[in-house]
């Protein structure tokens, strides 16, 4: 269900392609969770995933840094590319994988360590900061992409887990932001939040926007209207409609995609 | 009214809507009912504590009344002359190049004797040898050792404290009654009065027993000592710490986070379960055939003990350590996980930490009850009756609960305040145990 998609749109659309799938299908033991999904992530947008609970989106966005490796009865089939190299390959380092391909989960999880060690681990293990000058910049600096600098600057040390569920969240996205990814894979982000929370991530969604390419899994339709410009929408396993936020919305194609964006069910 | 119509439908509305009287007899009786079996629950619950606590009281005071005797000992002053003559030595040779040599071979079988025979009045040789029998058998080798250690005194006259000997140990501390018969008392009439008098004139007096914790076991009650047998537990719970804790945290690591799930997983699991149920003695067996036997070890070395003991607190590890792994969340694995952390960084600077608490009280639940082992010890050979402190981890050394047990089994009477003595000492090490693992476990806390 490829939806080829051509027609010039008021959004960036002609972006580079970050990551692809095609025909991709996952199975949990016997269970055929997801059927023959084909999308394209790009550079310089935000993908979101809609739909009913159990649909298999997260298990689709779990599939993009190959967190369902462990999972022991999960099978993943299908061409999954990032920059055009195959991410199931034998040579590929899912190690690195997932520093360029990072996460944010739905329940804040930073470390029960202190706010700058939460961020400074990751380029730590990875290496990408030589000096500890350069940590702490790239501390400072994922702290400010984050909207969390001016909070945190002067307790740093403070534990990662004595903030507030919005903060946390932040916090989160600061540290995946800190090993310098390309895309950032976000799992309902926002769903153990309150309202202002969301709205700060909502915002810096839209921030980060261009820097990374995004793909966010959301049960909020509102949101994924707000903060993305291509949406796909997942039933059963399926991959129902895929195309531009706007055309999703207000001109959807599918009975079903009508329906679950009009609030019949879902 | 039409009765049949009332007697169908508004019959089941009315079963269905009334609302229930909580305010009836039946419904009062039901609350009374519970709060009555909820009330004597927690009776019930109080007493058995009430139970467990008056007998732990009651186990600590006797411990206590018994033992505390023994860390007081009673000694004896004696003026003592440290002269040409009564050493048998000449004075050019003490103060010649080989001075110390000359009096270590010195003779001090006499300076007892005679400064008894000076503060009690008594000529006669053979009254001189049973005055004699008032101080420690060993009082000719401790006045050596004091000479020895102080050679200035040489030429002098100078009051030494020496041990007293068992019996009149016992005396003072009201354990051999003054007034039983001669028969019973163990101690003679005219030996009483001699003592009596020494007590007199102030030259006795029971205090604190430093020897107890600094020379090793002896023969005698009042030279024995706790220390020896103390050295070697400290040394022995080293080896085994050494050897379990970290065989026992990677297997735990490895069964939990690397292995497969499969049959052999499974079958693994259970017989280490098992091994945590075996007795200890059979680990003694085993240790007396392979480390004794094809390999030759030395007996009663705390190495060998240390190995052995190891092996029966291995699996107390490994379990304890498993529950604590696998109690760490889910969510902290996959955070680490999704910014590109390997399997190894993951379980080592995330789940180890997390679990670290878990495993400390499994490591030092397994460390006590190492603490408090006899029978494999008795197995590889550390019954021995050892008479120097343990050096290194391949002397023949003991361990506090045997050395209890060899206590217990003599029959001189001083021994019974020691065995009780070394039984406080046994208990106040595995308090400390327990205090580093509390402070250690504190430092380790973290909330997720």
């Amino acid at each position: 269900m490829y939806a080829n998609n051509e027609t010039p749109m008021t959004e960036a659309t002609n972006s580079a392609l970050k990551m692809t799938a095609r025909d991709v299908n996952v199975y949990y033991g016997e269970k055929h969770a997801l059927k023959g999904v084909s999308i394209d992530v790009r550079a310089d947008e935000v993908t979101a995933f809609i739909g009913p609970s159990g649909c298999g989106k997260s298990t689709f966005l779990r599939c993009l840094n190959r967190m369902n490796d462990t999972v022991a009865a999960a099978r993943v089939v299908g061409d999954i590319r990032l920059d055009g190299e195959d991410i199931y390959d034998r040579q590929m380092d899912v190690v690195q994988l997932r520093a360029r391909v990072g996460m944010v989960f739905q329940k804040p999880n930073p470390f029960p360590k202190s706010i700058y060690e939460n961020i400074a681990y990751g380029p730590r293990i990875h290496g990408l900061a030589k000096s500890k000058a350069d940590l702490d910049e790239v501390v400072a600096t994922s702290l400010q992409k984050a909207g969390l600098w001016d909070e945190v600057k002067d307790r740093l040390n403070d534990s990662g887990t004595a903030l507030s569920g919005g903060q946390q969240q932040r916090l989160c996205i600061a540290r995946a932001i800190a090993v310098n990814p390309e895309v950032i894979l976000m799992d309902e982000p926002c769903s153990a939040l309150d309202p202002i929370a969301t709205a700060k991530i909502e915002e810096l969604i839209e921030d980060l926007r261009g820097r990374y390419a995004i793909v966010i899994v959301t049960h909020n339709m509102q949101q994924a209207a707000r903060v993305s410009q291509k949406t796909a929408f997942f039933h059963l396993g399926d991959l129902v409609e895929y195309g531009p936020t706007s055309e999703i919305f207000t001109n959807p194609k599918k009975d079903k995609t009508k329906d679950y964006i009009t609030g019949r069910y879902g | 009214m039409n009765n049949a119509a009332m007697t169908s439908r508004p019959a089941e509305e009315e079963t269905m809507q009334r609302p229930t009287d909580w305010k009836s007899p039946e419904m009062v009786a039901r609350i009374r009912k519970r709060y009555r079996s909820e009330k004597l629950f927690r009776t019930m619950g109080l007493v058995a504590l009430t139970f467990a606590g008056a007998f732990l009281a009651f186990l600590l005071f006797t411990m206590v009344r018994n033992g505390l005797p023994g860390f007081e000992a009673t000694e004896v002053r004696l003026n003592v002359a440290y002269t040409e003559q009564s050493l048998g030595v000449s004075a050019a040779d003490v103060k010649g190049p080989n001075g110390l040599e000359t009096l270590r071979n010195a003779d001090y079988g006499l300076l007892a004797g005679d400064a008894l025979a000076a503060k009690l009045g008594i000529a006669d040789p053979n009254e001189i040898m049973r005055a004699e029998r008032m101080v420690s058998q060993a009082t000719s080798t401790i006045l050596r050792d004091h000479l020895l250690a102080n050679p200035s005194l040489f030429g002098k006259t100078v009051p030494v404290w020496v041990p007293a000997a068992s019996d009149f140990d016992m005396l003072r501390k009201g354990n051999i009654r003054r007034d039983a018969p001669e028969g019973v008392r163990r101690i003679s009439d005219d030996m009483l009065a001699y003592f009596e008098k020494l007590e007199a004139s102030g030259d006795v007096r029971t205090a604190f027993n430093t020897r107890f914790f600094t020379s090793a076991d002896s023969r005698d009650p009042e030279l024995a000592s706790v220390w020896g047998a103390t050295v070697g537990s400290l040394l022995t719970l080293f080896v085994t710490l050494l050897i379990s804790f970290p065989i026992g945290v990677l297997t735990a690591v490895y069964l939990e986070e690397f292995a497969p799930k499969n049959r052999i997983t499974d079958f693994i699991e259970v017989n280490i379960n098992n091994l945590a149920a075996v007795p200890s003695i059979i680990f003694g067996l085993l240790g007396l055939a392979v480390f004794l036997g094809t390999f030759g070890m030395p007996r009663s070395a705390p190495l060998v003990g240390g190995l052995t003991l190891a092996l029966m607190t291995l699996p107390t590890i490994v379990i304890a350590s498993r529950v604590a792994i696998r109690a760490v969340p889910p969510s902290i694995r996959d955070a680490a996980r999704g910014i590109g952390a390997s399997p190894l960084q993951v379980v080592f600077h995330h789940v180890v930490p997390l679990s670290m608490p878990g495993i400390l009280t499994g490591t030092i639940i397994g460390m006590a009850r190492a603490l408090g082992e006899t029978a494999p010890l008795l197995m590889i050979g550390m019954r021995a009756f050892i008479v120097d402190v343990p050096r290194s981890l391949e002397d023949p050394a003991t361990v506090l609960p045997v050395q209890v047990f060899l206590w217990s089994d003599s029959i001189e009477r001083g021994f019974v305040e020691k065995t009780s003595a070394a039984i406080l000492v046994l208990l106040v090490f595995l308090m400390l145990m327990n205090g580093l693992a509390i402070y250690l476990r504190q430092k380790f806390e973290r909330r997720w």
